[in-house]
């Protein structure tokens, strides 16, 4: 029944995230003046010179029907929600017009997915781990030692590291390429090559503020728990020191981080998108700054539709991973 | 301040030292009066250090050091407008939905959660995208204050609803108090204490958000910011040029910033603990 409830109340918290959000990027841009037509209309007209305004005012009329801008307010509000929510379709790019936004996103989308969705999960298993040593370790010099390197580490905006390593290990040691170029071309071993050799540098600087954030957090935990009462008490009973820190310690704490990596999940897609705007990583990032340097709405909206979506999905996955975890929950 | 200095954890004196001095630098030094830094060709360009320019110039003929201490001076302001705004916001509204309860306590609760959620960046992109060129600093900042307000209203929330059971509030109550007064004399004050570690929090991340519209060149263009000398370098190859002083100075500056702020925050919230005795 409690999981029932828990589930229900995670449902429509989704639910409302996302409709939120897509609310939001849906009527900020009709509060600003300038009109996607129109700049469209315009681009158009300084690439082919002068056009007959018969024809302009049909280009006008199909441009605005692909845009999504015919009709009341409300009724565009509804096809919006109805083919960008529902359908993924944001209408055509602009700075690759005819091809569909969506259709563009979907090929740089899974790029992202998998740098940031593996360097996520290995960030927080490793940094957890750690984490678990020096807070269940305090006093020792290697539990300060790997704090004090967090602790530099973590506070530090992603595009920074990202941009030191770039310094460092592509123009002053030249072990990398400075922009990632992934070889499409040349066969399915080609790809993989170049794909991993374009992802490492990013992936580092991922991974070393995600490891960093779950060795502090997880230290902190770790070390309040690890005082509480039944931990004393357990250790009166004579049990081992390691099934302490496994059955007593990490059990308790990792609840905690559990929930805590749902609430990280838009912060290290934040990341992400600035990690590969400086390595060039073909991925949603590098595809908004295209989008933004174009002026490409279509595109930048439905970038931001879709990692909303995704983003949201990512966290209520990760909450319902919770209860299967926690039997408070699960029975009552 | 003796007192408070002698119980002060290491970090808290580390992160107090560190943040001090880039406010020295940001409001003090800031208004020894220079040549404003940003205008070309004031000097000869791509010098070394030197004694006159200490961190020399770039390749526009600007002074590095007074763009650096000009980028430190608005990226703090940035950040205080920014989580001034929000601490204000979310202080209001925590207490609101916590002292209110029913209806009101649980669609400002739904609000909240969503905000605390929603991924703020994108949704930062795609605002100032379309102001691109016309956003001012002002604008920026409020913005930037759309996303602060979120997690210190959730954390005033549960605060409040502990509060709320206190002998000392019921004995307000009881004499007669009323619930503007009980608020400002008796809460405020408690919840204060807690949105100072909020209200730093708020301003790290502010100065991390506008930095990063910086680097993607959404933040204003006329702005000396942190973020933004940064982007400059890049924009003009400083790297390949080797001109490290220009790149080196704000990236260096912004990483003591934020490990001198993070420090502060973390100390504090270890020294608060301290004092309720855990």
């Amino acid at each position: 029944m409690k999981f029932r409830k828990y589930l229900g109340l995670r449902l429509l918290t989704w639910a409302l995230t996302i409709w939120i959000g897509v609310t939001f990027i849906f009527f900020i841009p009709r509060m600003f003046p300038s009109d996607p037509v129109e700049n469209m209309i315009g681009q158009i007209q300084s690439r082919s010179g002068q056009m007959d305004p018969v024809q302009m005012e049909t280009l006008r009329q199909s441009l605005r029907l692909q845009f999504g801008l015919e009709g009341s307010l409300l009724e565009q509000y509804a096809t919006f929600l109805w083919r960008g929510l529902l359908h993924f379709d944001f209408g055509p790019s602009l700075m690759s017009y005819p091809t569909a936004a969506g259709e563009i996103i979907s090929t740089y989308l899974p790029f992202t997915l998998s740098l940031s969705l593996t360097t996520t999960i290995i960030a927080w298993i490793v940094g957890n781990l750690i984490g678990l040593q020096a807070g269940f370790r305090k006093n020792k010099r290697s539990s300060k030692i790997m704090e004090g390197i967090a602790i530099c580490i973590y506070p530090v905006p992603y595009f920074i590291i990202a941009l030191l390593l770039q310094i460092i290990f592509a123009y002053l040691l030249g072990w990398f390429p400075l922009q990632s170029t992934i070889n499409s071309l040349g066969g399915a071993g080609a790809f993989l090559s170049s794909l991993l050799k374009a992802s490492i540098l990013p992936a580092i600087s991922l991974l070393l503020i995600g490891v960093g954030w779950w060795i502090i957090s997880m230290k902190s935990l770790s070390g309040t728990t690890a005082e509480e009462d039944f931990v004393t008490f357990a250790r009166y009973r004579g049990v081992p020191e390691p099934e302490i820190g496994k059955s007593y310690v990490f059990r308790n704490s990792i609840l905690t981080q559990i929930t805590a990596l749902a609430m990280s999940l838009g912060g290290v897609f934040s990341g992400s998108i600035m990690t590969e705007i400086i390595f060039g990583y073909p991925g949603v990032g590098t595809l908004i700054q295209k989008a933004i340097l174009q002026s490409d709405y279509n595109m930048i909206l439905g970038c931001i539709t879709i990692s909303i979506v995704a983003i949201s999905t990512a966290t209520l996955i990760v909450d319902l991973i919770y209860p299967f975890i926690d039997p408070r929950i699960r029975y009552s | 301040m003796k007192k408070f200095w002698r119980n002060a954890n290491s970090r808290l004196k580390v992160g107090m030292i560190m943040t001090f001095i880039f406010f020295f630098i940001g409001f003090v030094i800031y208004y020894i009066p220079h040549i404003n830094p940003f205008t070309y060709n004031t000097y000869p360009e791509k010098l070394l250090p030197n004694s006159q320019h200490w961190l020399g110039t770039t390749s526009m003929g600007q002074d590095i050091m007074w763009l650096l201490i000009e980028s430190i001076h608005n990226s703090l302001l940035i950040g205080l407008i920014v989580a001034t705004i929000g601490t204000v916001v979310g202080v209001f509204v925590g207490l609101l939905a916590g002292f209110s309860g029913g209806a009101v306590d649980r669609v400002l609760t739904i609000v909240t959660d969503t905000f605390v959620v929603i991924p703020s960046l994108p949704i930062l992109i795609l605002m100032t995208s379309l102001m691109k060129g016309s956003s001012t600093v002002v604008l920026m900042a409020l913005v930037l204050a759309m996303f602060a307000w979120a997690w210190p209203s959730r954390q005033i929330r549960s605060m409040a609803l502990t509060m709320k059971e206190r002998d000392f509030i019921h004995t307000a109550w009881f004499s007669g108090e009323g619930t503007v007064q009980v608020v400002v004399t008796e809460i405020l004050p408690y919840a204060l204490t807690w949105s100072l570690s909020n209200f730093m929090n708020a301003t790290l991340s502010a100065i991390a958000s506008e930095s990063s519209l910086a680097v993607l060149g959404l933040s204003p263009a006329n702005l000396i910011s942190l973020g933004n000398m940064i982007q400059w370098a890049r924009e003009r190859n400083a790297i390949f040029a080797g001109q490290w002083f220009w790149i080196g100075s704000p990236i260096i500056a912004t990483v003591l910033l934020f490990i001198g702020l993070f420090l502060l925050i973390t100390g504090y919230n270890d020294y608060l603990s301290m004092k309720r005795g855990k």
